[in-house]
């Protein structure tokens, strides 16, 4: 197999193997630390941009299937695993890793010490940095890799957002039937693809939604004149404040109709709100985060994928409560508003990959919703 | 509260109060009432201690008392135990169970069959370890099957199951809170499917093939069932199995306490389970307990894991060679390892090595045929992992090896990708990439050395001449997400190592390795108390051990913990790298012992008595030497290189006589021989000798009664611990004897001789720390048996016995400390008497004969403390597992030079109001005595009722059969057999006998009293 580099942007390099297409890649370098569920991390568009190390080393040993897909392809930058596995094995299997992701033109490295990077990632903060499989040397691709642009500031949401509004109508998975008819649609609601994951979809139509997926440059108007009983603002790549239209659009909804947001949702909804986010030093990504939902002390073990967050004390002024912390760090993983029917979560109830504690906020959006419509 | 003497549990440092009483319900009664306390914590302690609890509440002691059951509530208990229960509390929440039914009798388990087909399991219910559980295949099986459970069961219930044999099984280990918040710790695959009870099996943690939706449906599972059940608190672990060909889950059982697995995640994960478990049954939430590891984070989370652990059991077959080695749904193995990684290949091969059973490499390094192989790959048996290795070697393929063991795929390409790069070791053993590589795969050096023909220190030479070398990572909960603060390591040959040595003075003590037969928690307590000695003297302390069920392996009981294989090369990747001041080699048993020398060689020093005064203990010559210099008597014996020279030397000392390789200690493959033709039976059979192989022939010492003499030295002053007398006479393993501390029948004059030899010995040797002599006494007659310089078993009972910590003190006095301020401690009278009593594996083993001899075979201990000797041996009796009867019939039977000596005993029961039942012979010496008795038939005249039959229909209260020598003992073996199959106490010697009498005397005046060791130790202040 192909020699590999992998080189960050403040001159850490990595020597391995090369692992899927083989070429080059650049983004920023962030670990993972799920366990499972390789192949919904890969296909969640909110990787976009991102070089996705997993900390788990050995990856693929379930292969891929037609079924564990956030999108309709994987959309990370580039991979990054200790030891690929050669071998799948899983009933529901129908390919490897290595050729998936040759398949879909992923440039990844293996074989390198990723604790190590991980380790690296956590004490310089996450950073730009480059995969190559054609270089010789590293020395080259440094200057390169200082020459990335970062996340801070652009439009990524842009490069995963559908083309033009579609409608959904798959529920969810069981093991024996696989994706099932969803039940008879008690809601009209308008989803904003910002980068959206199917399961997110699915846990819409299972609660009776009739998801309308719009692009995330669809302007209020828009969005009310499909008369929604709620609006979802979806999870997505990058910056939130690299969308501006988006914060736009939403802040003309504010108060108008049932809103639920997640992630980059949750990002959006607080810079509509009057708030600012920031970057955190390495993000959250990661199948294990606990959650304390403030008013009822419950934790729940969350899925998370972001690289920004919200600073709940400059929304609270503008009506807005923060309603979940992470037990890690203290960050905001929570908001809503005191008045409005309006929340969001930072994290992801819609887990695929990881815990279903917080399944239940689907469930809350239904109950906003039923209120409104009394 | 708990009989165990040799866990650091009872240490009378770790609680306010410890009782080391018998775990029974009248017992801890008794405590409880004493006590008065607030809550009772029965999910810690096993099997053991949440039968007792539901004993206690169901006996309604515990409302007597305002006694509040926490962690789980007998209801709780009740649901996740009876099958029943259990069963229709997963259709409420809609999981599938394998479909099953119960049986209270052959008859009804036939009906069940009919529907679940075979092959079907069979479950006894309360039982511990899987004790009792078989597969049955045909009708004939599930007869025999279903009696067994049926006796084996406590309450005289087994479960009839459909076979799930052959699906892959999974474990979830679970932490519920009182807030109910639910987290999953850890997962483990086990990668010998079901059939296999999992403590047989080799497991892996975290789980390996599953999706995350797969995964996702068991969390779902488990926590639903956590619930459900309504374990309230603390760590539960559910095992599941799932269909390989179509994802089907089904739940397999729910343990509602921690169990061994939960040991194992703890390890696996860095997340203590039992301590966060106790934590949480008094009311704190996950999310306000923080995680040692990293410090900030809280323990409401789930550990994220970046490498793989590998768990092998560790057998005990070679002490029963009776015993079927098929693995079942019974549990066999006597221990454990694990090992950690970063590949799943790189772990097992560590584990392997980790075995210390000198196993180098995935075969069984003999030729092997096809249909042997194909025969290895389906009976799983612990070759079976080895013999996968060797079809790969045969050029079977993954799907071949697939069919015969339906072991998943991704394992066996593992065990494959391992196999197939040994050629290329062969090939190009100098190329570097080869040699990192082959490190990367968890090669041993050993194992290069044998592929290539060089030495192990050769191989080694040459890879550090490259710079390959380990390199260190920490297990820290969150895959280095946050910084940790515990050094917990493991090694493996990558780019960084993350913990530098520090720069304080250290001292690396080896552990113990895997429990096993002769070598179990004993040591681990000793090698925890030097660690905790080295604290004291500011000493950082560095431990290396590969036991996930050990408190060596937590990680705050050292300064730094090395989860490593306690080989040359692995131990020398750490002394390497640490630079200590010194290896202590003589708190873990024969473990570090035997890296000693090679250590020493390595340039290693090592603390406390140097490898040349243990070399003086252990070589005959040496030894002989050494007791003639002191004036000291040992058994006249000699060393035979051939059978003749063999018969020769027996015939000269006189039979009979202990026979035993020269090569093997510990009790291994030794014999007392009768005569002649004994002696060439037992050397054709079990031991080859040959010049390069001698074997040791040494004059038996009959009716000797024997002593073990525990004692600390510095290199002049000697401090004697304790003086034990054994109860069973000469000729039992001491590990299997009973024993008492201080000695009950022997003379002051006596115990000061013996006090002296032991104190002449040490000095002589020049034993710096600990030291054990056993000693035979015969015809007023002193005989040195054996010397140990290093901790021996009995260490942790005597301390407590004694109340001064031996071992904390050798390991002051290792690093240079002197006995002075110890030494008024010596020969201190004891006001009470406490009586060692072993506990042996003889259920696990149906047939195999019970008879105790020079070889040991058990497989733990329990103390009895008490005033006087009959009442402390009362409780050793009642706390190794036996209901000492106070009336019914005794079974007599004794071979002929003990029928005399046996009458008088016989006329004690009878004055005690027992009925005695004996086989003729035995009954017509009893009425030349003037006693009346039954007579019973012998099994093999074939008259029935016989003996069985009694013992069968439980009208026997307790045997007496010392079995005839040699040869003829096979026709009792079924009688003793028995006894353990119906847990009716059984002595085999009638030292035993008489002892058990005095017990059963004086629980006819009432049940002894319990009082704490703290109270006991305060009494000698």
């Amino acid at each position: 197999m192909k020699p590999a580099w992998l080189v960050l942007r403040d001159g850490r390099t990595f020597r391995g193997r090369s692992l899927g297409a083989v070429g080059e890649a650049s983004g920023e370098v962030i670990f993972n630390t799920a366990m499972q569920g390789y192949q919904e991390i890969l296909t969640d568009p909110s990787y976009r941009g991102q070089i996705v190390a997993m900390t788990y080393p050995m990856i693929g040993n379930y292969g891929v299937n037609e079924e564990d897909v956030e999108s309709r392809r994987p959309w990370v930058n580039g991979f990054i695993v200790k030891e690929a596995s050669p071998v799948a094995s899983n009933f529901r299997s129908c390919a490897s890793l290595d050729a998936y992701l040759t398949r879909h033109g992923i440039v990844g490295i293996q074989d390198i010490d990723t604790r190590a990077l991980t380790r690296h990632l956590r004490d310089r903060g996450a950073q730009d940095g480059l995969i190559s499989s054609i270089a010789t040397e590293p020395a080259p691709l440094l200057a390169r890799a200082r020459a990335l642009p970062g996340l801070v500031g652009r439009d990524l949401v842009a490069e995963v957002t559908a083309d033009a509004p579609y409608t959904w109508s798959e529920g969810g998975w069981e093991l024996s039937r696989g994706y099932v008819a969803p039940p008879p649609p008690r809601f009209r609601v308008v989803a904003y693809d910002c980068g959206i994951k199917f399961n997110i979809l699915r846990q819409l139509s299972t609660i009776g939604c009739d998801v309308t997926v719009m692009p995330a440059s669809t302007t209020a108007a828009d969005v009310l004149g499909a008369k929604p009983d709620g609006v979802f603002i979806s999870n997505g790549p990058g910056d939130p404040e690299g969308v501006p239209y988006l914060i736009e659009s939403v802040r003309g909804l504010l108060g108008r109709v049932p809103i639920f947001g997640i992630c980059l949702g949750h990002q959006i909804l607080g810079l509509a709100a009057g708030g600012r986010t920031y970057k955190l030093p390495f993000g959250h990504h990661g199948a294990n985060h606990p959650v304390k939902d403030v008013a009822t002390g419950k934790v729940s073990i969350t899925a998370q994928n972001h690289g920004f967050a919200v600073d709940p004390a400059s929304v609270s002024a503008h009506g807005w409560e923060p309603t979940h912390l992470n037990l890690n760090d203290g960050t905001c993983e929570g908001l809503r508003h005191r008045e409005w029917p309006v929340f969001s979560v930072q994290y992801h109830p819609e887990a695929s990959p990881g815990p279903h504690d917080a399944n239940d906020l689907f469930h809350r959006f239904a109950d906003l919703m039923s209120q409104k419509g009394g | 509260m708990n009989s165990n003497p040799a866990t650091i549990m009872t240490d009378p440092e770790l609680a306010n109060r410890t009782y080391i009483e018998p775990l029974t319900p009248e017992f801890v009664a008794k405590i409880i009432e004493r006590e008065r306390p607030q809550a009772l914590l029965p999910t810690l302690g096993g099997q053991t201690g949440l039968n007792v609890a539901v004993a206690l509440a169901e006996a309604g002691t515990l409302d007597r008392f305002g006694v509040e059951l926490i962690g789980a509530k007998l209801e709780a208990i009740r649901k996740a135990e009876d099958r029943a229960l259990f069963k229709q509390a997963m259709e409420r929440i809609g999981l599938a169970l394998p479909r099953s039914g119960h049986a209270r009798s052959l008859d009804e388990a036939r009906t069940i069959v009919a529907t679940v087909g075979y092959p079907a399991i069979i479950r006894p219910s309360f039982t511990l370890g899987g004790t009792g559980g078989s597969i049955a295949y045909n009708p004939d099986e599930l007869e025999s099957a279903v009696r067994w459970g049926l006796q084996m069961s406590p309450v005289g219930t087994v479960l009839v199951e459909e076979s799930v044999i052959g699906w892959k099984e999974f474990e979830l280990e679970v932490m519920r809170d009182l807030a109910d918040n639910v987290v999953i710790i850890c997962s483990i695959e086990n990668v010998d499917p079901m059939g296999v009870h999992t403590g047989d099996s080799v497991t892996v943690a975290p789980a390996q093939t599953l999706t995350d939706k797969e995964y996702q449906l068991m969390r779902d599972a488990a926590i639903a069932i956590i619930r459900e059940i309504g374990v309230e608190t603390g760590g539960s672990n559910i095992q599941f199995a799932v269909n390989p060909a179509d994802g089907r889950l089904v739940v397999i059982e729910m343990n509602p306490r921690v169990s061994r697995s939960s040991a194992l995640a703890s390890k696996a994960t860095g997340f203590p389970i039992a301590k966060i478990a106790a934590k949480l049954a008094v009311g704190y939430t996950l999310d306000e307990i923080r995680n040692d590891i990293t410090r900030e984070t809280p323990a409401s989370f789930e550990p994220a894991i970046d490498y793989c652990v590998v768990k092998f059991p560790r057998w005990a077959f070679e002490k029963f060679p009776e015993a079927d080695r098929t693995l079942t749904t019974q549990m066999k193995s006597v221990g454990e390892v694990m090992a950690i990684g970063r590949t799943f290949k790189e772990a097992l091969q560590k584990s392997i090595r980790s075995l210390e059973e000198d196993r180098w490499a995935l075969t069984l390094g003999r030729p092997l045929a096809d249909d042997e192989l194909r025969r290895l790959l389906s009976v799983p048996t612990p070759d079976r992992i080895f013999a996968i290795g060797d079809a790969y070697r045969a050029g079977f393929t993954t799907e071949q090896i697939r069919s015969l063991t339906h072991i998943d795929p991704w394992f066996l390409e593992n065990i494959r990708e391992v196999v197939e790069f040994e050629p290329q070791i062969v090939a190009a053993a100098t190329d570097p990439e080869v040699l990192r590589r082959a490190k990367q795969l968890g090669f041993a050096d050993r194992r290069i050395a044998d592929l290539t023909g060089a030495t192990e220190m050769a191989v080694r030479a040459r890879r550090l001449a490259h710079g390959i070398r380990a390199t260190f990572k920490t297990v820290d909960t969150c895959a280095a997400e946050f910084v940790a603060h515990t050094p917990y390591l493991y090694s493996t040959y990558e780019e960084e190592d993350e913990a530098p040595p520090t720069a304080r003075p250290k001292v690396v003590i080896l552990g113990s390795g895997p429990n096993r037969i002769g070598q179990g928690v004993e040591f681990d307590y000793c090698c925890v108390h030097a660690a905790f000695a080295l604290r004291d003297l500011g000493v950082e302390a560095i431990m290396v051990n590969c036991n996930p069920e050990t408190v060596s392996t937590d990680y705050d009981t050292s300064d730094r913990l090395y989860f490593e294989p306690l080989t040359l090369e692995d131990v020398l990747n750490i002394v390497e790298r640490e630079r200590p001041l010194g290896v202590v080699v003589q708190f873990g048993g024969q473990t570090p012992l035997k890296l000693a020398v090679p250590l020493r060689d390595a340039g290693v020093p090592i603390l406390g008595t140097s490898p040349d005064a243990i070399d003086r203990a252990e070589d005959r010559q040496r030894f002989n030497a050494l007791i003639a210099e002191l004036g000291l008597h040992q058994a006249a014996g000699a060393t035979a290189r051939s059978l003749d020279e063999a018969r020769v030397i027996a015939v000269k000392i006189g039979y009979p006589v202990l026979v035993r390789p020269s090569y093997v200690l510990g009790g291994r493959a030794m014999r007392i021989v009768h005569d002649d033709q004994d002696l060439g039976e037992f050397m054709h059979e079990a031991v080859q000798v040959s010049p390069e192989h001698p074997v040791l022939i040494d004059k038996f010492l009959d009716d000797a009664i024997e002593i073990d003499v525990d004692a600390v030295a510095d290199g002049t002053r000697v401090l004697v611990g304790g003086v034990m007398e054994h109860i069973e006479k000469a000729g039992i393993h001491s590990g299997d004897a009973a024993c008492a501390l201080p000695p009950y029948s022997l003379g002051e004059d006596e115990v000061q001789a013996l006090r002296g030899q032991t104190r002449a010995l040490a000095q002589a040797l020049g034993v710096i720390g600990l030291i054990n002599v056993q000693f035979a006494i015969r015809n007023d007659t002193i005989y040195v048996l054996e010397v140990n310089p290093r901790a021996s078993r009995t260490v942790p009972f005597v301390s407590k016995a004694i109340g001064l910590p031996l071992a904390k003190i050798a390991m002051r006095v290792a690093l240079g400390e002197t006995l002075e301020a110890w030494l008024r401690w010596d020969g201190r009278d004891l006001p009470h008497i406490a009586v060692k009593e072993s506990v042996f594996p003889f259920v696990k083993f149906p047939g195999v004969d019970t008879v105790l001899g020079p070889e040991m075979k058990s497989t733990g201990e329990v103390m009895g403390l008490d005033h006087d000797f009959r009442k402390a041996y009362l409780k050793s009796q009642v706390a190794s597992g036996l209901l000492m009867p106070t009336l019914g019939k005794i079974f007599v039977s004794v071979r002929p030079r003990d029928q005399r000596a046996v009458a008088p005993l016989a006329r004690r029961l009878i004055d005690l109001g027992f009925t005695i039942v004996a086989t003729p012979g035995t009954a017509r010496i009893l009425g030349r005595y003037g006693m009346s008795v039954e007579t019973i038939h012998k099994v093999a005249e074939g008259y029935r009722p016989n003996v069985i039959d009694l013992m069968k229909r439980r009208e026997i209260a307790l045997v007496i059969n010392t079995p005839a020598d040699g040869r003829a003992r096979k026709d009792s073996t079924i009688i003793r057999s028995t006894a353990v199959a119906q847990d009716i106490p059984h002595y085999t010697t009638l030292d035993g006998a008489q002892a058990a009498i005095g017990a059963i005397e004086t629980l006819l005046k009432g049940e002894p009293l319990v009082q704490s060791l703290q109270e006991y130790h305060a009494d000698l202040r």
